[in-house]
Order: C-alpha cells, then structure tokens, then sequence
C-alpha cells in the first residue's frame, strides 16, 4: 500500500515556525522529519511519525508555493490565494527569516559577482560553512533578487530595498551593504581580510555610500548609491602629492608629532612609522582610479595600515587619535589645496581604518 | 421583464507576464453576459493595469439574470496573432437578486485559468437594477432566497415549512462532445465550467418557481449535486426544502449573552404562550397509570403487519388511530390525521433540515434509506429528463413507504447521492422517519407556531424518542422500554438518525464519531453483469455496516447515532462502505448491553481461554470509554423500568431495502434470526479479525474530540478561532491479492490516519496559542481543553487506474478520500495580547462546514456560493507531483471562495461544503485533471464581544428582554 497523494489544506494557511526554520535551512522533508522528531513533539502531542511526515510535507508544500510570493514581499500582502493573518506575514518575510543570511555564507560570496559563476561555487561554500546547499542557494538568490531589483534605481538604497521587499531598518542596511559590495566587487576573500566580519565591511559599506557614492553629491541620478562617484574617485589622484612633495610631507608629519607627543603611547613608533602609512594611505587614493585597484581596496587598507599598526601593537585609541591627527593636520597645511577631497577621502577612510582594526 | 446588468472593470494586479521580449502584458478584459460582450480597452505594458473602464450595461431578462453567470475574460493583446487568454472570472450574479442581500458586488477576484491556475487579480463592480415583475407566467424566480444550512437560518424565523422540492436538469457533458477531439483542454473545460454554471442557475430558478408554487419565499438545506456520468450526460439535480421565512427585525431579541448555539436557541421556549394548547392538553399524562401488562402483549399480536413494501400513499389511518389509542389516548390519533392530511397533499413529505424549531419534532422512527443499482444510457433529449426523474421518484417512494412502516408520516434529514462507475450508478437516498407537528405545515396557523409546543406536560428532551409506531404492530422487532426520562412512553433501546442531536435532548456525557467501514471486492463485469453483482453484494454490505456501527456503538457504551452518513461507493474491482455518525448517550434510552463473546468450539479450553481473555478486553475498553466519554447515568432501579420484552433480538432502527434495474424491490430484514444481537461468535480467524478491528479502532488523543454533528454533544466551551481544512488522500492497493479482511484493515488504517492529521492539525494550533500564552499563569492553561468539532465528511470515489504504469504487476486501485474537518481552536483567546492580531481580522474570510461560528452572531445571508472548478495540468512532475497539484488546486479554490464572499461584503462561508472532488491522472503523459464542486452560504457576522459593546450601547429598553432571557437559560 503506497500513498500516492496524501494532502491537508487549511483555510487559514497556519505556518509552524520551527518547520519553517527547517525549511529556510534547507533540510530535506526527511530530515526535518528526524529533527523534529529528536525535538520530543511526537510525545508531547501523542501523533504517529507518519502523521508528522505528512505534516512536514504539507508544510513543505505550502512553503513552496509561498516563495515564488517571498521573492516580492509586496505581493505577499495582496494575494489572494493563502489566508495569512498580516500580522503572520511580517514573520515569514523577516524575523523568521525568509531574508536573513548566515554570516558565515554572506562572508563567502560578499563582493562577488551574483552570476552563475558564482553560483557554480556555492557547493564548495556549502561544504566549507556546513549549510545546506538548498539555504546557500536562497540566500544568494535572495542578494541576486535584491540586487537586481534596486540596482538601477533612483533613490536611497536602503529605502528601495525597505520599500520593495519589506525588510526591516537593520535587514535593509545588510542588503545595501551587500549590493554595494557586489557591484563594486570588493574583495573580501583573501587570507589577510578573513579576520574582518561581514559587519565590519557593512559599516564600512554604509559609510562609502554616503559619502563616495554619486548619490553623496546629485540625488538625482540612477544608479545614485551603488555606484562610486568617478569623478572623485579621479580627483583622489590630487592627493598625491602629499606624499610626493618632500616638504609637504615633512610639514604634515612634524604637525602630527607635535601635536600627540606625549598623547600616544606609540609614539615613537609612529614618528619612525608615519611616512610609510601616509604613502599607504595617500597611495591607496591615488590608486582607485583603477577598476581594480578599487576592488582591492580592503585589501590594501589592511596591508598598508592595519598590518603595520598591529605589528607595533597600536592600541585602538592611539590609532584613533593618529587618524584624527592625522586628517586634520592637512587643513595646515598651506601649500595643499584639496581640504575638501581631502575630507570626503579620509572623513570615510577613518572611520572604515578604525573599524577594520581589530584582532 | 428586463433588469439592467452593469459592470465595471476598474483595475488588475499581479498579472503574469505574458510578452516574454518585455517582461510585461498587454492586457484587455471581455466582459460577457449571454450573447452579449464588451471589451475595455488595452492597457499597454503593465502587470498592473488600470483600465477604470465605463459601466458596461447589459439589458436582459431576470430569466437570463438567474441562469447566467457572468463572465470575465482577460487577454493579452497581440497585435500578430491570436489574443492570448490569461484566465477568466464567473461571477454568480444571483445574491443580487434578492432584495435584502447584497447591493453590489465589488472586489478583486483571483483570475483563473484552468490549466495555469490563479494568474493574477482582477478588481470588478457589478450591479443590478430589476424591475419589478408581477407577470403571474413568468419563468424566473428572483427573490427567493437559498441556504445551504440544513436548519433555519439564525437571522430567520420560520412561519411555514412547506416541504420537499426537487429538480433535475440534464445536458451532454462538453468533455465527451465530438468536438473535444478538435478543442484544447483549455477550451473543453471552459466549456464544461460554464454549462455547470449555467445549469445550476437553471437548476435553482426552476426550484425557485416551485417554491413560489408553494407560496415560500426560501429553500433551506438547499443540496445541489452532478452526476458526470461520463458518455451518458451531465445530470445536475437539487433538493431542499421549501420555507416561509421572517427576518427576524431586532437582533437584540436574541443573544447576545450567549455563546454556544443551543442558548440561542433554547431562549424560544420561553416566549411560549402559557397557556396549553387544547389538543396538548395532557392527553398523554394518563398513560403514566396504565400499568402495561406485557404477557397479554404478546397474545395481541395481530396479524396485520404493515408491509413494508405497501408502495400506496393512502395512509393507514385505520391502523395509525387503533394503535394510537392504546399507546397514548386519542391525541395522538388526532395528531396524526392532522398532520397527514397537512402532509398528504404533498408527493413526497420530505425535509432535507436536520435541526428544526422547537417543537416541530413530534417522534423520530428511525433512519429509512433506499438504494437502487442503474445501467446509464445516454440521454437523448436533455431537455426532458425523464429517466432520471423517474429513478429518484421511485427511490423517493419507497422512502415514503419505509417511513409509513415506521408510522411516520414524514421524513427529516433526507439527502441523496449517487456512486457512478462506469455505466453503472448506485442511487441512494436516506433519511429519518419522523412525526412532525402539523402546526408548522399549514398555512393557517401562522400566528405563534413558534410559540407553541406541543408535548408540554411532558418534560422536554425526550419526546422525540418515544416511538411514533404502533407497539403491537412493529414494522420489525425490537425491544421497548418506558422511557428513562418521563417514564411514560415507550422508547426504543437505539436509536439512529440522519439529523442533528435536537436542542432539547438530555445527553449524558459527550458524544464521539463513530465509523463503520467495509470493503468488498467484486468481480469486474461488464454492464448488467455488473450491476447485478453490485446489487447482490449491497445488502450484505448494508448489513454489515450496520453491525459494526452497532457493535462500536456498544463499545463507546452509547445508545443512539446522530447525523448518519451511509455511502456506499463503487469502483471497478470494488465497492466500499462507510457510515459515520455521531454516537451519544442519550438520557431517555436504556442503557446499552454489553457485548458478549461465544466461540464456536468450546471444548478447546486455550480457545476458551483465548475468548475470555477478548471478553475481559471489551468490557474493559466499554468501561474506559465510559469514563473518557464521562457517561454516568443515574442508576435506576429494575423494578420501576420493568424489562418489556423479555426476548433480546437486534432491534434495527435501519429499515433498508435496496432495487436492482429490474425495479424489483427486496426487503432485508436486518435481525440476526434468533439471535442475541449483542453475541459476537468467533467461528474462523476472520471473525478473529473482526473482533480485533473492533477493538483496535485508534482512541483520540486525549482532549481530542470529533464529531459529525453541528453541535458537539456535551462540550460547549466553543471558542471563535475556527479553522476549517480539506485534506485528500490518495492510496494505490495492489488489490489482487488482497482479501477482503486485509482490505478491510486497510481501509480502516486509511480511515484512522485521517483522523490523525486533524490530530496534528490541532496541536499545531495547540502549541501557537501556548506560544503566545507563556506568560499567562498555570491556572489558565489547566483551563484550556481542545474542544474540537470536527465535522466530517468522507467521501470515496473508488476508481481504477486503468492507465497505470503497465510495469504495475497488479491493477491498482485508487481511492479518493475527502475530508473536511473544522477543528475549533481551543481556550483562551482572549488575552491574546499580541497587538498585531488586533487589526488581523480585517479581510478575513472565515470558513465552516458548520451552520454558525461559535462565538458570533451571523447578521445577514448574503446568498449561496456554488462554484464548479477544473483544473488540469500537463505539468505534473514541475507542479510537485499530484500532491503538489492538489493542494495548490485546494489553496486556489478556497482562495476563489473568499474573494466571493468578500466581494459580497461577507467575512465568512457557513455550512461549507466540498460536494464533489474528481481526481484523474496519467503520469505516464505527465498529466492531471481535477473537478471540485463546493457550496456554501455567505453571511456577515459580527463578534459576540463587538456585539456586547454595541449592545450596551443601545438604549436599555432593548437589553432588557435579552438579559432576562439569558439568566433563565442558565
């Protein structure tokens, strides 16, 4: 005796979390069925495995038809064909997480290209994190979905993403965050970077898009957050010459030693170090004109300056009060005339530095 | 006379994208009315059209209006080739027909197609202006109103019953039309959508003229069924009851303090006219005295028997008032002319209600039932469908004749069904024998029949046991006793019913479903061979089913079936059995026996032990059900009861008999001879089985109820979280080496696990309402108690998959089960805080197989659904299988049935039903086609706690009445 059809449809489409949970994470009905069975509600509801199994599979069955409605929130709230109370619906979209992403998958595909190519490579990610290839795969067409829908809109970025996929404040600023990195194609994946988290680079993220994005400067332009502004990005190359001028940089080193002498407790340190990080910083400017280079951007901050400072053990607060120095200083300088790139440059810069120092 | 039919399309959203090079549609809207159509304009390049088009008008006849649905078609424009067709929307203009329902019908409507499914929304304002038509040879019948509900509507109040009617259309089914070999499948099941939909408007405007024969103005418990009977026709036929109907003005007069449905009901009684009718004045209180002596009894008995068989409609008057004289004074002689002269007028005395007012239910006999076995033939002339007419009518009078052997003049909870296989189709048709109370039948006493009853003196809650037949003259033996409750009247020692347990009965304990279920094989056979086969195996099945609801009756320690469903069900290699019913204790019956246990060969002493050892095990488990079912009638002593009859024998309330095509009627009496009834006699291992089944039936989970029934017999702590479910089961048996026992284990293995699924349904609800209560004390959750109806309803189409895998070893055989269940979430929900929930209630649709929702009052019918759906799919394997298939076809047709209601200005369907779910498939082509019929009532109701704020808000004068009602009532 086969079962060949075996269905239970509710008026009111009722939605188990945990089930939900297994689903999103990728179990198979099979093996949903073994964990909740593991989970005692066998017991604490006197049911049947089979009644279970056939439980999970509608479950499953429901979710499966609902998804084609997740990948556009908004309609999720119109559709007629599954009676969801509202208050229901928030919860499969966000907080039970048909968007949230494992930190460990996001980390792997952050600043890839969301193609096909990447995808191929999912089943290594899925071997390497241990999720399940089937979340892998939602989760990176969950970026690929959200990316393609905002990439070529007008408008805030983080507002797009709230407004056609419902997410929350927090969700949202992750989404920018990764679009932003998808479409300028950072790279995260070396060895050196693999200290940093996904929050660190979604910090760093937020502040590139408000202040180097062409939307810093024109709100009416396509493509307004998730493309750096060109122009800028060319102008960096004007700061050059705080490092290739002698004097200048000679002035900009005795202003910043005199003004944290005694205030650091690396100070001397600094003093032998500060022109190599001021080449770093400056270079790494002049540099993003480069389609490449620019995809190399952590990887060169964290070269340039986290790695010399970790290696002299700079405590955090000595780098902070160097970076502010530092930045500052130049408005002293009277031979340069850029302070205003200079500041959109390290005004972000700084704040990115002091995330992305840590162990 | 003509009314004006206007339309508007105001929008569409979500629209499929049907130009692959854009991504985008290009959609315009046919909007049809008879031969008529309109066209909007195109929207270009928008999933999201506003067409905001004019008022399309159509000038029609209120003839047409009733009969054609209204159709909606949306299309993709190409300028190149053919329009493609999106999908389509019918709308059932009826409900705007009535005066006082709705106005208009407004919403957005999920675009159907019937291989795509939904694709999309589609906003439409539709409304209607009817001239009055005073035309004494009209053809329609607008303003008669129809209910699904088997009882009278809760905003309603009946003045008249008037009684049975009945109507049947027939038409070639489009699937089997020569032109379905040229057509699309799209195209044929287009086809068939709109004839159905077409014929059953036809259907309920000619019911509709007869009610207005009858001078009703409504049709409660209204059925409409198809019969697809494949190369030979589509037969779509109804049946309901034809009522005269008031809309009860002031909703303040009922309620709103009470929240289970028998409170309401019981606060009628008290409006009573104290003073005795004269014909109530108890004539019947003398009987008390007449101490029966019982030896004589059995000298009496006479030889006129009533035969059952008697086809002739006069009455017995002769023998209804000699033997009425002896049982309870003249009264109920004079009861009995009158009624039957009320009733005699009419062909068939029929009532498809299941609940009644108070008072309309004198006696119930017991269930009559008639089945008859017919070859189908192709229809010739759809439009006289004779034939098939005068099947039902046969089968209809020897419901009548069976009820007369009862000594019942009327028949109440009658429905009818039909099991098709091939050629051949099993007619059934069942009901309870009962003696109604005249005073709603005539036209005369319209004043205060509400108010009356008749049995006063006598205390409520039995009267309808006591038997309405002659004692000396009984149509079949059974066993009488004086009644436990007034201890003046004779009751049988079971009783079993096709309605509801009335409002006024005493039950002891809860009630539980109880299941009878059979399968037989049979030989497959061409045309008569087979049908004579099926009519030779139908009464032992019959018998069969019989027994074993009986026998777990017994062992549940219960003494009468409610809401009995038999259906018998055909297949090629096959035919099933299921009954299932609502089991109860009622307090006006004796006690049920035990069940004893003989052996056959009791020198064997193992064997003997082996029978002891299952004897100790019923009695165990009747006294576990007992004490589950909390079943503790008071004791009562032997000597006042007496014990009538001396014999024990099997009294079966079934009176059955069942014709073959040859119209020869045979009669089946159902006592086992001479034995005791209650004897189970272990001769073979089968009879071994059997008695394991018996015992093995799966007990529910504790907490866990179900019941057939609307009202669950003993738990009234309803809450308002309902939540209604269809679930479908299909399981393949390699059948050919099967026995019948092992199918029987089958089967019932099968039956049980349904019953399971509705088990996990619950907790599932269960464990949420625990969720959102973790913070709540442990007092409250001790509170909590599953109080679950589960209203229930199997049906099993069995086929054979002759297109099966040709691999397959055995011809497997298929059976369909359907099932709905509406289990009540349970307990506190009131202080659920979660504050999202506040607003959840806006555009929700509620659904329910039952008659009201607990905790609300229903405030206004807005007219009944009926919908025909076809789905079909060359996609099976990408849609997820059959299972994916169909539970995405469910979603869609509960999703249809909403939008409906809520375009109605409804928030919830009462008394829902799925009548017909055909499942076809062929995976070897990857393919699946799927019919569902379903049916229901409309209404708006309002939540008792809003109902108490706007309530207090009323003037006090208003609230008065209703106060003092609910304080009596308590």
């Amino acid at each position: 005796m086969t079962s060949e059809l075996d269905i239970f449809v509710g008026n009111t489409t009722l939605i188990d979390e945990d089930v939900y949970r297994l689903w999103l994470d990728g179990y198979s009905v099979s093996d949903a069925v073994a964990l909740r069975v593991r989970s005692g509600i066998l017991e604490q509801t006197g049911a049947t495995a089979a009644v279970l199994q056939s439980d999970t599979m509608d479950h499953y069955r429901t979710f499966h038809m609902l998804e084609r409605l997740l990948h556009a929130p908004p309609k999720l709230l119109h559709q007629l064909i599954f009676q969801i109370p509202p208050s229901r619906q928030a919860l499969l979209i966000e907080r039970w997480g048909y968007y949230a992403f494992d930190e460990a998958f996001v980390r792997e595909v952050l600043g890839k290209k969301l193609s096909k190519g990447t995808k191929k490579d999912l089943d290594d990610i899925s071997t390497k994190t241990g999720i399940t290839l089937k979340s892998c795969r939602r989760q990176f067409d969950n970026f690929k979905r959200v990316f393609k829908v905002v990439e070529e809109m007008r408008g805030s970025l983080v507002d797009n993403i709230q407004q056609h996929f419902l997410l929350s404040d927090r969700l949202a600023r992750d989404y920018a965050a990764i679009v932003f990195f998808a479409n300028n194609r950072f790279e995260t994946g070396k060895k050196k970077l693999q200290y940093l988290s996904f929050g660190d680079f979604a910090f760093c993220a937020e502040l590139m898009i408000q202040n180097w994005t062409l939307g810093a400067v024109d709100s009416q332009v396509d493509d307004m957050d998730v493309d750096l502004d060109k122009e800028f990005l060319q102008d960096l190359k004007e700061l050059k010459m705080l490092v290739a001028d002698k004097d200048l940089l000679d002035l900009h080193k005795s202003l910043v030693c005199t003004a944290l002498r005694g205030k650091l407790g690396v100070f001397s340190e600094m003093e032998a170090n500060f022109k190599n990080l001021s080449r770093g910083l400056v270079n790494v400017a002049a540099k993003l004109t480069h389609n490449k280079d620019v995809r190399d951007l952590f990887v060169d901050l964290v070269e340039k300056f986290v790695e010399p400072c970790r290696s002299d053990h700079w405590p955090l607060n000595d780098v902070r009060l160097f970076l502010n120095q530092y930045s500052a200083s130049v408005h002293s300088l009277d031979g340069f005339r850029h302070q205003a790139l200079w500041d959109r440059y390290m005004g972000t810069l700084r704040g990115c530095l002091l995330r992305l120092y840590h162990d | 006379m003509p009314g004006k039919l206007k339309v508007k399309i105001v929008a569409g959203r979500h629209l499929p994208v049907m130009d692959r090079a854009s991504d985008l549609t290009d959609a315009f809207v046919e909007v049809k009315f008879g031969n008529t159509t309109f066209k909007t304009d195109v929207y270009l390049k928008s999933l999201n059209p506003q067409w905001n088009s004019e008022w399309f008008k159509f000038e029609v006849d209120d003839e047409d209006l009733q009969d054609e649905p209204l159709q909606i078609t949306v299309l993709d424009h190409d300028t190149y080739s053919a329009n493609d067709a999106i999908g389509k929307v019918y709308i059932d203009i009826d409900p705007l027909l009535y005066s006082e329902a709705a106005t208009v019908i407004s919403g957005w409507f999920p675009i159907y197609d019937t291989i795509h499914g939904i694709r999309g929304e589609i906003n439409v304002v539709v409304k209607v202006d009817l001239f009055n038509d005073l035309n004494r040879f009209r053809q329609s019948s607008c303003g008669v109103k129809f209910f699904c509900t088997t009882s009278i509507p809760k905003c309603y109040r009946a003045v008249i019953i008037h009684g049975f009617v009945e109507e049947l259309v027939v038409n070639e089914d489009p699937e089997y039309q020569w032109i379905d070999r040229i057509r699309t499948p799209r195209a044929s099941n287009e086809a068939r959508q709109r004839l159905i939909s077409l014929m059953s408007g036809e259907l309920q405007r000619k019911i509709g003229l007869k009610v207005l024969e009858m001078r009703g103005n409504a049709v409660v418990g209204y059925l409409q069924c198809f019969d697809l009977e494949g190369e030979s026709g589509l037969v779509v036929r109804a049946i309901g009851t034809a009522c005269t109907l008031d809309k009860l003005s002031s909703p303040a007069a009922f309620l709103p303090a009470c929240n289970s449905p028998s409170k309401e009901m019981k606060e009628i009684p008290f409006n009573e006219d104290p003073n005795p009718n004269t014909h109530s004045s108890g004539p019947s209180t003398p009987l008390k005295n007449q101490t029966y002596s019982f030896s004589p009894s059995k000298s009496y008995s006479r030889q006129s028997s009533s035969s059952d068989t008697d086809l002739s409609l006069t009455p017995k008057t002769g023998m209804g008032s000699g033997s009425a004289g002896k049982e309870g004074g003249p009264f109920k002689a004079l009861l009995r002319q009158q009624t039957q002269s009320a009733l005699e007028q009419r062909e068939f005395p029929f009532f498809t209600l299941t609940a009644f007012p108070p008072g309309f239910l004198v006696h119930v006999g017991g269930v009559v039932s008639a089945r008859s076995v017919k070859l189908l033939d192709r229809i010739h002339n759809p439009d006289e469908p004779e034939t098939r007419d005068a099947w039902w009518a046969e089968i209809r009078q020897e419901i009548k004749s069976h009820a007369k052997a009862l000594g019942c003049h009327a028949v109440v909870g009658y429905s009818e069904s039909t099991s098709i296989c091939e050629e051949v189709c099993i007619l059934s048709a069942s009901g309870t024998a009962a003696v109604l109370n005249p005073r709603f039948l005539q036209d005369g006493t319209v004043e205060g029949c509400l108010e009356q009853r008749l049995e006063e003196n006598l205390p409520a809650g039995c009267g309808f046991c006591h038997i309405p037949y002659d004692e000396l003259n009984m149509p079949f033996p059974a066993h009488l006793t004086y009644c436990y409750n007034c201890r003046k009247q004779k009751v049988p020692d079971v009783l079993f019913t096709t309605i509801d347990l009335p409002i006024d009965a005493t039950v002891i304990g809860k009630g539980c479903l109880i299941q009878a279920r059979l399968c037989r094989l049979k030989k497959k056979a061409q045309a008569e061979a087979n049908a004579t086969a099926i009519s030779n195996l139908l009464p032992f099945m019959e018998y069969e089913v019989h027994t074993q609801l009986m026998n777990k009756l017994k062992l549940k320690g219960m003494n009468a079936l409610f809401g009995l469903r038999i259906q018998i069900t055909v297949g090629e290699n096959m035919l099933m059995g299921l009954a299932s019913a609502t089991g109860v204790y009622l307090a006006a019956l004796p006690t049920p026996g035990g069940i004893q246990i003989a052996g056959k060969t009791p020198n064997d002493g193992s064997y003997e032990q082996h029978i002891s050892h299952m004897q100790k095990k019923i009695n165990d488990t009747i006294a576990k059900n007992k004490e589950l079912y909390e079943i503790n009638p008071p004791e009562v002593s032997e000597e006042i009861i007496g014990s009538p009859i001396p014999e024990p024998r099997q009294r079966s309330r079934l009176l059955r008999s069942q014709s073959e095509s040859s119209d020869e009627v045979t009669e089946l009496d159902l006592s086992h001879g001479k034995k005791d009834a209650f004897v189970l006699e272990i001769d073979d291992t089968d009879a071994m089985e059997d008695v394991h089944s018996l015992l093995t039936d799966v007990p529910p989970p504790s907490g866990f109820y179900s019941c057939n029934t609307e009202i669950m017999p003993g738990i009234n702590n309803w809450t308002s979280e309902i939540q209604m479910f269809t679930s479908v089961r299909v399981i393949r048996l390699s059948s050919l080496n099967l026995t019948n026992q092992a199918l029987n284990k089958n089967f019932n293995d099968l039956c049980e696990n349904l019953l399971k699924v509705t088990v996990t349904a619950v907790a599932i609800t269960f464990d949420k309402n625990q969720a959102l209560q973790t913070t709540k004390t442990h007092v409250e959750k001790s509170l909590q108690r599953a109080s679950t109806d589960n209203e229930e309803l199997l049906q099993f189409p069995l086929e054979l998959c002759s297109d099966s895998l040709p691999s397959h070893p055995f011809p497997p055989a298929k059976a369909v089960t359907v099932e709905k269940a509406s289990p009540m979430g349970e307990g506190n929900f009131r202080n659920r805080s979660a504050p999202p929930c506040a607003n959840s209630t806006v555009g929700v649709v509620k659904m329910t197989p039952l008659s009201f929702i607990p905790g609300a009052k229903i405030t206004k019918y807005l007219g009944i659904i009926n919908m025909f759906f076809i789905r079909e799919t060359t996609s099976l394997r990408e849609e997820g299988g059959v299972s994916g298939f169909l539970h995405a076809f469910i979603a869609e047709v509960f999703a249809m049935v909403r939008a409906h209601v809520a375009a109605l200005g409804g928030n919830a369907v009462v008394s829902y039903i799925m009548k017909q779910c055909v499942f076809m498939e062929n995976p070897n082509k990857n393919q699946a086609q799927c019919l569902i019929n379903v049916s229901g009532d409309a209404v708006v109701f309002v939540r008792e706690s809003e109902l108490e704020v706007v309530s207090t808000q009323q003037p006090t004068a208003n609230c008065q009445p209703s106060c003092t009602g609910g304080e009596v009532t308590t």
